[in-house]
């Protein structure tokens, strides 16, 4: 069955004109100019039950308005909607009851009293029995580590803590599907890792459907199998975070140091055959060979030839991916040639997987 | 499902009384302002003994008792419905299986309940020291009034939701909020009693809703209304509570279709 069935989905909004000047006040006093602006335009996408879907895209690139169309909380324009079974708009409060919610940026808990309260007030408000409560409370305190900070009040939880109450909060009454819109957002490294095996766990366990928008890649690596990339209401990509690597990475950088000083000229001889491309720097060479190549290959010719002191192999990243995506604003076939020839190869000084070989 | 409303009552009745100090001064304030419109109407009357059917002590009763149930039916719902449509919290309203206006209409219940304890009750009993009011000894009367004040609050309530709901068509309702309340004030009767209006002004005032937040209840309570047309009073009461659930129902639909989430 699916969770998710997206058809043709569009939301417009009115945006209100203001006209400049006194003039333009005045004008706008007895009658408003609206622009229509769309937001999301017809798209369609499913994801099945118990799939880990990601959903990334440029700021304003329409991922909130899709996820509160999903929620229940806008009503979409035109398009049809299904999700759990339910028309979210038009049976808001019986569909709600089989979704959970985390806004990295809003509280779902009361600020003024205290979190078990909250989750509580929760339970009553989801029809959870006492029972029920109790063990999934219990289950998911322990997992992720909440034990003391039950009675403190909302507003004296940190950010983190915050985040993994709101977790729970939003899994209380076993929803079948959950929805994270930047979920690990102004998070340390350690909860943001936390929150990842938590959720991955979640899946497994309980094959919850998980749909998380994020700003940081990682956490569509550690935790996504599917990607959906939105740029301008559109979506330009939909399918398997490792098939967008490999069609959009253009290659890798193998950085070396050599023992004396070696010239341009004779290592492109070295190479000579190999469609590989080579650039010189204070500190030794680079080069930059595309996917077709084997590492191996490459290096043997190199190794053979040259003294070489230090080795780095550098592999295109997927935020820089995704960097280039988003700038060039498609992820068409003729965007990923543009992007071929816009990046030099020699630009990853931050990549951040290199092997060091010594 | 129903004890999560009832907790709703609970939650804003006891976060009201952790910021309960606020509402002292609040007493002290409706003091001021009674003991102003006592001085006022006693110059006002001079050596007259009735106007408009009022006695001076009658006129004192109906100030006193107006303020205090103004103490009890008085919230800020417009406000915080309004706020939570600006910054977009209303997101995380609508993403639980419960009605938003009902939950809304619980804590000014609740909001309500700690007024009437700990401000309407203890305001009344320092007006009556101070000022020559004097209470009904039936207690049916009380009773009665009770039941009132509670479609009061609903009345009122219902007019705060309305106002709220508003910032979802325009851009900023804060000149409709003040307009609102200043309307309230002077139309349900609490700074002059609808006795008092001009006859056209008070031939409008039947059509509205505003008389049956304040005035007519009083009137009851005072004693200008006899016991016997009591029940009419409550009549009109819940007329119009039910009449005022369909344009709250009709601007409600509108909205949700309006509705866009400000902040992302």
């Amino acid at each position: 069955m699916l969770a998710i069935d997206v058809k043709d989905l569009r939301k417009q909004f009115k945006v209100q004109k203001n006209r400049e000047g006194l003039s333009g006040a005045l004008k706008d006093l007895f009658k408003r100019e609206n622009n229509e602006v769309t937001a999301v335009k017809d798209i369609s996408f499913q994801i099945p039950q118990g799939e880990i879907c990601g959903y990334i895209g440029e700021n304003g690139a329409g991922k909130s308005t899709t996820i509160k169309m999903l929620t229940g909380i806008l009503v979409p324009t035109s398009g049809q909607l299904k999700v759990n079974g339910y028309v979210p708009y038009k049976d808001r409060e019986k569909f709600v009851g089989g979704i959970g919610v985390v806004f990295g940026q809003r509280s779902q808990l009361w600020w003024d009293i205290g979190v078990i309260e909250s989750f509580q007030l929760l339970r009553k408000v989801y029809r959870v029995s006492e029972q029920d409560f109790r063990k999934r409370l219990d289950n998911l305190v322990e997992r992720l580590d909440l034990g003391d900070l039950l009675n403190r009040p909302v507003r004296k939880l940190s950010l983190g803590q915050r985040m993994r109450c709101e977790l729970v909060a939003s899994l209380l009454h076993n929803p079948s599907i959950l929805f994270l819109d930047e979920p690990t957002i102004g998070l340390d490294i350690v909860v943001k890792t936390e929150i990842r095996e938590f959720l991955k766990e979640l899946n497994r366990e309980e094959g919850t459907t998980i749909l998380l928008t994020t700003h940081d890649l990682q956490d569509i690596e550690a935790l996504c199998s599917r990607v959906i990339m939105l740029d301008d209401g559109r979506i330009i990509y939909d399918g398997g975070l490792e098939e967008l690597k490999n069609r959009w990475s253009k290659g890798r950088e193998i950085q070396f140091q050599f023992g004396t000083p070696t010239s341009l000229a004779k290592l492109q001889l070295l190479t000579a055959g190999l469609d590989v491309t080579w650039t010189m720097s204070e500190q030794g060479a680079s080069m930059w060979l595309p996917h077709t190549i084997n590492v191996s290959d490459a290096l043997g010719v190199v190794v053979g030839g040259a003294d070489i002191r230090d080795i780095k192999i550098l592999e295109t990243n997927t935020d820089d991916i995704v960097r280039e995506i988003y700038r060039s604003g498609s992820a068409s076939v003729s965007a990923a040639a543009t992007l071929l020839e816009a990046e030099s190869p020699k630009q990853e000084a931050e990549a951040e997987k290199e092997t060091s070989l010594r | 499902m129903m004890s999560a409303y009832v907790d709703f009552i609970r939650i804003r009745f006891l976060t009201m009384l952790a910021y309960r100090v606020n509402y002292y001064s609040g007493i002290i304030i409706y003091a001021i302002n009674i003991g102003a419109y006592y001085f006022l109407w006693k110059a006002i009357f001079g050596s007259a003994e009735t106007l408009q059917g009022f006695t001076l002590a009658q006129m004192t009763t109906y100030i006193a008792v107006s303020w205090m149930a103004r103490a009890f039916y008085f919230n800020n719902l417009d406000r915080e419905i309004a706020n939570d449509i600006r910054d977009g919290s209303i997101a995380m309203q609508l993403i639980r299986p419960y009605s938003y206006l009902l939950v809304k209409m619980m804590q000014g219940l609740g909001e309500g309940l700690f007024r009437l304890i700990l401000f309407m009750g203890p305001g009344l009993v320092i007006v009556c020291l101070l000022f020559p009011v004097k209470l009904p000894k039936d207690p049916a009367v009380w009773i009665v009034y009770f039941i009132m004040l509670l479609f009061s609050l609903f009345i009122n309530s219902q007019l705060n939701i309305l106002t709220g709901l508003a910032a979802f068509f325009v851009e900023n309702n804060e000149g409709m909020m003040r307009m609102k309340r200043v309307l309230v004030d002077l139309f349900s009767g609490v700074l002059i009693p609808i006795a008092f209006f001009p006859g056209w002004l008070k031939g409008t005032m039947e059509w509205l809703p505003f008389q049956a937040i304040t005035y007519l209840p009083s009137a009851v309570f005072t004693g200008r209304t006899p016991m016997s047309e009591a029940w009419g009073v409550l009549g009109i009461q819940a007329l119009w509570f039910v009449i005022l659930l369909v344009p709250i129902m009709f601007t409600w639909r509108a909205a949700r279709k309006r509705l866009f989430v400000q902040g992302g």
